[in-house]
C-alpha cells in the first residue's frame, strides 16, 4: 500500500473508532473514564507508520491512537472499554491501562510521567541484547514537568539508549495551559540541554512526523542514541470523556479552530484519489461497526476472575478471613 | 450528584471532639472543606493552599472554589505537574514560617511524594533535636466506581499511619471534615488528610463557627451490643447501612469512626469491644498491614486476658482494583457484606444470610465521564 494510503487508514480508524465511542458513552455502557485523541491522531500515526512491527512503544491514559496506530487488536479495545472479558487486559484495566504485546504495545499509565523511565529501561534491555529495535515513549507537555522526565532524558543520554521520546504538546494539562506551567515552554530545549538530538514538529503533521521518525529509526537502528521529537497538536475534546469543555472559560473555541480548518485527517484523506479514500472509509467503518458488536455480544468476567493474575508464579498460601459473598 | 440518605446520626457530637451545635445548617462535605480553608486563611495569614489543579475551573471537586478571587494567587495557586519537588517545596515553605496545605486530587499520586514526606516530613521535628517544626497539611482523595481502576481507586493511609513523625485523618462526616481540616492546619506537625470523592457527595449539619476535632478521640457513631463495626474512611457509611441490615437479624452493631487514625484513640475501641465481644473493621484499603491490621493488633494488646472477643478484617480483595463493573463490585466490602460478616462473626459460623439491597441503603456511585 502507498505511504498515504497507510497513513489515512490509521488515521481514520483512530478518528471514527473515538467518535463512535463519544457516541456510546452517555448510554453509559463505558463505565470508565475514556481520554479521547481526537485532533492528536496525526502524532501516533506519523511515528507508528515509520517503524517495524516488532518496535515497541509505551504511553499514557490518552492512548487509543497510540494503541491503534501501533496495530493494536480493535475489538479488544473496545471490548476494554466495555468491561468484557474480551477486552485486551480482560476488563481489569479499562480504557487507561491499554496493552497489545503482540502488537509492541507495552503499556499505558493513568499516573503522568511513568512510563517515560520504563520506555527507557525497554530500550536499555534492546540495547543489552544487541537488538536493532526502537522504542517510543509517547508522553504529553505535562508530564515534562515531572521529575521522571528530567531523570530519564539524561539517563537515555548517558547510555546513548534506542529510544524516541515523543511529547505530544497540546497545550494543555487538564484546564492548565502550558504557559501557566512552565517558565520556559520550549520543551525540545530542555531535552537538547540533555545531550538529545530534538526536533519541534509544528502544526500536526502527519507527514513531518513520518519523515522525522524515519530517519530516527534509521540513526538507531545503525547505533546511534535517543532522539526527541515535540510535536505540536491540540486536543479537540474535552479532558477525560466525549464532550467540549469551553463552557468552563479556560480556553476560547477561536484558538481550536485553525487546528480544525487544517484537520489532518482530511488533508491525508484529500491526497488519495476519491475511489481510494471511499473504499479505505468504507472499510474502515465495517471494522470499526464490527468492533462495537463484538463488545456487545461479549461477555462480563464472572466474579470468578477476581482474583486472577495477582502474581505471575502463584504459590498456595493461606488467605485471610474475606468478607461473606452473596451465594452464586 | 444528589446526597446520601443515611440512618440518622445518633450523635454527632457525642464523643469526639468539636462539640459545637451545628443547629440545622446543613452543607457538603466538599463545602465544608471550603469553608474551613478559607476562615482559616482568613485568620491566619500564614496559610496556603496549592497543589494541580487547586485554581482551575473544576477547583478540586469544588472544595478550593473562589479562593483565589478571595485570598488572591500568592496565597492559592496550581502547579506544574511536579508532586516530588512541590512537597519538598511544602516543607520548605513551613520551615519558613507559613502553613501550607498541599493538595492532591487522588491519593495515588501521593507515592510520587513518599521521599520528602517520609524521609523529611516525618523527621524535621525528631531528627533535629525538636529545634524545627513542620506544620504542613497534604490533602488527597480516594477514588472509587466508574472504572477508576488500579491506579485511582488506593486507600493508602496506612503507610502514613506507618512513619512516626506523620499525623493522619480521614474524617468521613462534613462536620468531621470541616473540624479536623482546622485541627491540621493549626497542628504543628506535618498531617495527612485523606478524603474519599464518594463522602464528598454527602450532606450533614456543620456549624458555620470556629471549631477543631482533634486526635484522641474516635466516635461512637450508631448505638449496639453485639458487635463493634470499625470504619474507616468511606468504609463507615457502610458499616452505618450494615448496623441497619443487621436489625433484621436481630444483630445489634456499634459503629465507630475513628476519624484520626494516626494518632489513634483505641479506648473507645477497647471500651466496645469489651461490650460486644466482637470486633470487625472495616478497611477502605487492603487488610494486609493495614489500618484494620493495626487497629485489631492494638485492641486486642489492650484486651487479651481481660475478656473473650473475636475480630475480623475487611477490605478490598487483595488484587489491583479491576475497572469493569462486574469485577469491581467484588472487589469492595459493602453493606451487605459487612452485616453478614457480623451476623456469621457473632452467632459462631456460617449463617448463610445475605441481605438484600435496600434502595434507601444503596450506595451512591460515581457516575463518568470521571
Ligand atoms: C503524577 C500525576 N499527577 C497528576 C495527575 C492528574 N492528571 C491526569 S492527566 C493530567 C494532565 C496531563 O497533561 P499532559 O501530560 O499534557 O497530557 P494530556 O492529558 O494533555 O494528553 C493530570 C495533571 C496524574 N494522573 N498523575
Ligand atoms: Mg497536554
Amino acid at each position: 500500500m502507498l505511504l498515504n494510503e497507510r497513513l489515512y487508514k490509521s488515521l481514520y480508524r483512530i478518528r471514527r473508532a473515538e467518535e463512535e465511542i463519544g457516541k456510546i458513552y452517555p448510554t453509559d455502557k463505558i463505565k470508565s473514564p475514556v481520554h479521547l485523541s481526537i485532533g492528536q491522531e496525526a502524532i501516533s500515526v506519523g511515528v507508528c507508520e515509520a517503524l517495524r512491527p516488532d518496535d515497541v512503544v509505551f504511553g499514557t491514559y490518552r492512548g487509543h491512537a497510540m494503541y491503534m496506530a501501533k496495530g493494536g487488536n480493535l475489538n479488544a479495545m473496545v471490548a476494554e472499554m466495555y468491561g468484557k472479558e474480551t477486552g485486551c487486559t480482560s476488563g481489569k484495566g479499562g480504557s487507561m491501562h491499554l496493552v497489545d504485546p503482540d502488537a509492541g504495545v507495552m503499556g499505558t499509565s493513568a499516573v503522568v510521567g511513568t512510563t517515560i523511565a520504563n520506555a527507557a529501561g525497554t530500550a536499555y534491555a534492546l540495547k543489552l541484547k544487541k537488538s536493532d529495535q526502537v522504542v517510543v515513549s509517547f508522553f504529553g507537555d505535562g508530564a515534562s514537568e515531572e521529575g521522571v522526565f528530567a531523570e530519564t532524558l539524561n539517563f537515555a543520554a548517558l547510555k546513548q539508549l534506542p529510544i524516541i521520546f515523543v511529547c505530544e504538546n497540546n497545550g494543555y494539562a487538564i484546564h492548565t495551559s502550558q504557559c501557566k506551567r512552565q517558565g520556559r515552554p520550549e520543551i525540545a530545549a530542555r531535552a537538547e540541554a540533555y545531550g538529545i538530538p530534538s526536533t519541534v514538529i509544528e502544526g500536526n503533521d502527519c507527514l513531518k512526523l513520518y519523515d522525522a521518525t524515519t530517519s530516527a529509526v534509521e540513526s538507531i537502528r545503525s547505533g546511534g542514541g535517543p532522539v526527541f521529537f515535540e510535536a505540536q497538536t491540540y486536543r479537540w475534546r474535552e479532558h477525560v470523556g466525549p464532550n467540549e469543555d469551553f463552557h468552563l472559560g479556560f480556553r476560547d473555541p477561536a484558538e481550536r479552530q485553525p487546528w480544525v480548518e487544517n484537520d489532518e485527517v482530511a488533508r491525508i484523506g484529500a491526497l488519495l484519489p476519491d475511489a481510494d479514500r471511499v473504499a479505505i472509509e468504507a472499510e474502515i467503518e465495517a471494522e470499526v461497526a464490527a468492533a462495537i458488536e463484538f463488545a456487545e455480544q461479549s461477555s462480563f468476567p464472572p466474579a470468578s476472575e477476581l482474583m486472577t493474575y495477582v502474581y505471575a508464579t502463584e504459590y498456595a498460601t493461606p488467605s485471610a478471613a474475606a468478607p461473606v459473598k452473596k451465594a452464586a | 450528584m444528589t446526597s446520601i440518605t443515611l440512618p440518622p446520626n445518633e450523635t454527632q457530637n457525642q464523643t469526639a471532639g468539636g462539640g459545637v451545635d451545628a443547629g440545622d445548617r446543613e452543607i457538603s462535605y466538599v463545602e465544608a472543606i471550603r469553608e474551613a480553608t478559607s476562615q482559616e486563611m482568613a485568620r491566619d495569614d500564614r496559610v496556603l493552599i496549592y497543589g494541580l489543579d487547586v485554581d482551575d475551573p473544576k477547583a478540586i471537586q469544588g472544595t478550593t472554589k473562589g479562593l483565589v478571587e478571595e485570598f488572591g494567587p500568592e496565597r492559592v495557586f496550581g502547579t506544574p505537574l511536579s508532586e516530588d519537588s512541590m512537597t519538598g517545596v511544602a516543607i520548605g515553605m513551613a520551615l519558613g514560617g507559613l502553613r501550607p496545605i498541599h493538595v492532591h486530587i487522588r491519593m495515588d499520586f501521593l507515592m510520587l511524594s513518599m521521599n520528602q514526606l517520609v524521609n523529611v516530613a516525618a523527621k524535621t521535628h525528631s531528627m533535629f533535636g525538636g529545634r524545627l517544626k513542620c506544620p504542613m497539611v497534604v490533602r488527597s482523595m480516594i477514588g472509587k466506581s466508574w472504572g477508576q481502576g488500579a491506579q485511582h481507586s488506593q486507600g493508602l493511609y496506612s503507610y502514613f499511619m506507618h512513619v512516626p513523625g506523620l499525623k493522619v485523618v480521614c474524617p468521613t462526616t462534613p462536620y468531621d471534615a470541616k473540624g479536623a481540616l482546622l485541627a491540621a492546619i493549626r497542628d504543628d506537625d506535618p498531617v495527612m488528610f485523606v478524603e474519599h470523592r464518594i463522602l464528598h457527595f454527602q450532606n450533614g449539619p456543620v456549624p458555620e463557627q470556629d471549631y477543631v476535632v482533634e486526635p484522641g478521640k474516635s466516635r461512637i457513631t450508631a448505638h449496639g451490643d453485639d458487635v463493634t463495626l470499625v470504619g474507616i474512611s468511606y468504609q463507615q457509611l457502610e458499616c452505618l447501612r450494615a448496623h441497619q441490615y443487621l436489625k433484621d437479624v436481630g444483630v445489634s452493631a456499634e459503629v465507630i469512626d475513628p476519624i484520626w487514625l494516626a494518632p489513634l484513640d483505641t479506648d473507645t475501641i477497647c471500651e466496645s469491644v469489651a461490650r460486644t465481644g466482637h470486633l470487625i473493621v472495616a478497611d477502605n484499603g487492603w487488610t494486609n498491614c493495614g489500618a484494620a491490621a493495626e487497629i485489631v493488633a492494638q485492641v486486642t494488646e489492650k484486651l487479651q486476658g481481660k475478656c473473650e472477643f473475636k475480630v475480623q478484617r475487611l477490605g478490598f480483595a487483595p488484587t489491583s482494583c479491576p475497572t469493569t463493573p462486574s469485577l469491581e463490585d467484588e472487589f469492595y466490602p459493602t453493606a451487605q457484606s459487612i452485616a453478614a460478616s457480623a451476623n456469621d462473626l457473632v452467632k459462631g459460623g456460617p449463617q448463610g444470610w445475605f441481605p438484600e439491597e435496600r434502595p434507601e441503603l444503596a450506595a451512591v456511585e460515581f457516575k463518568g465521564p470521571f
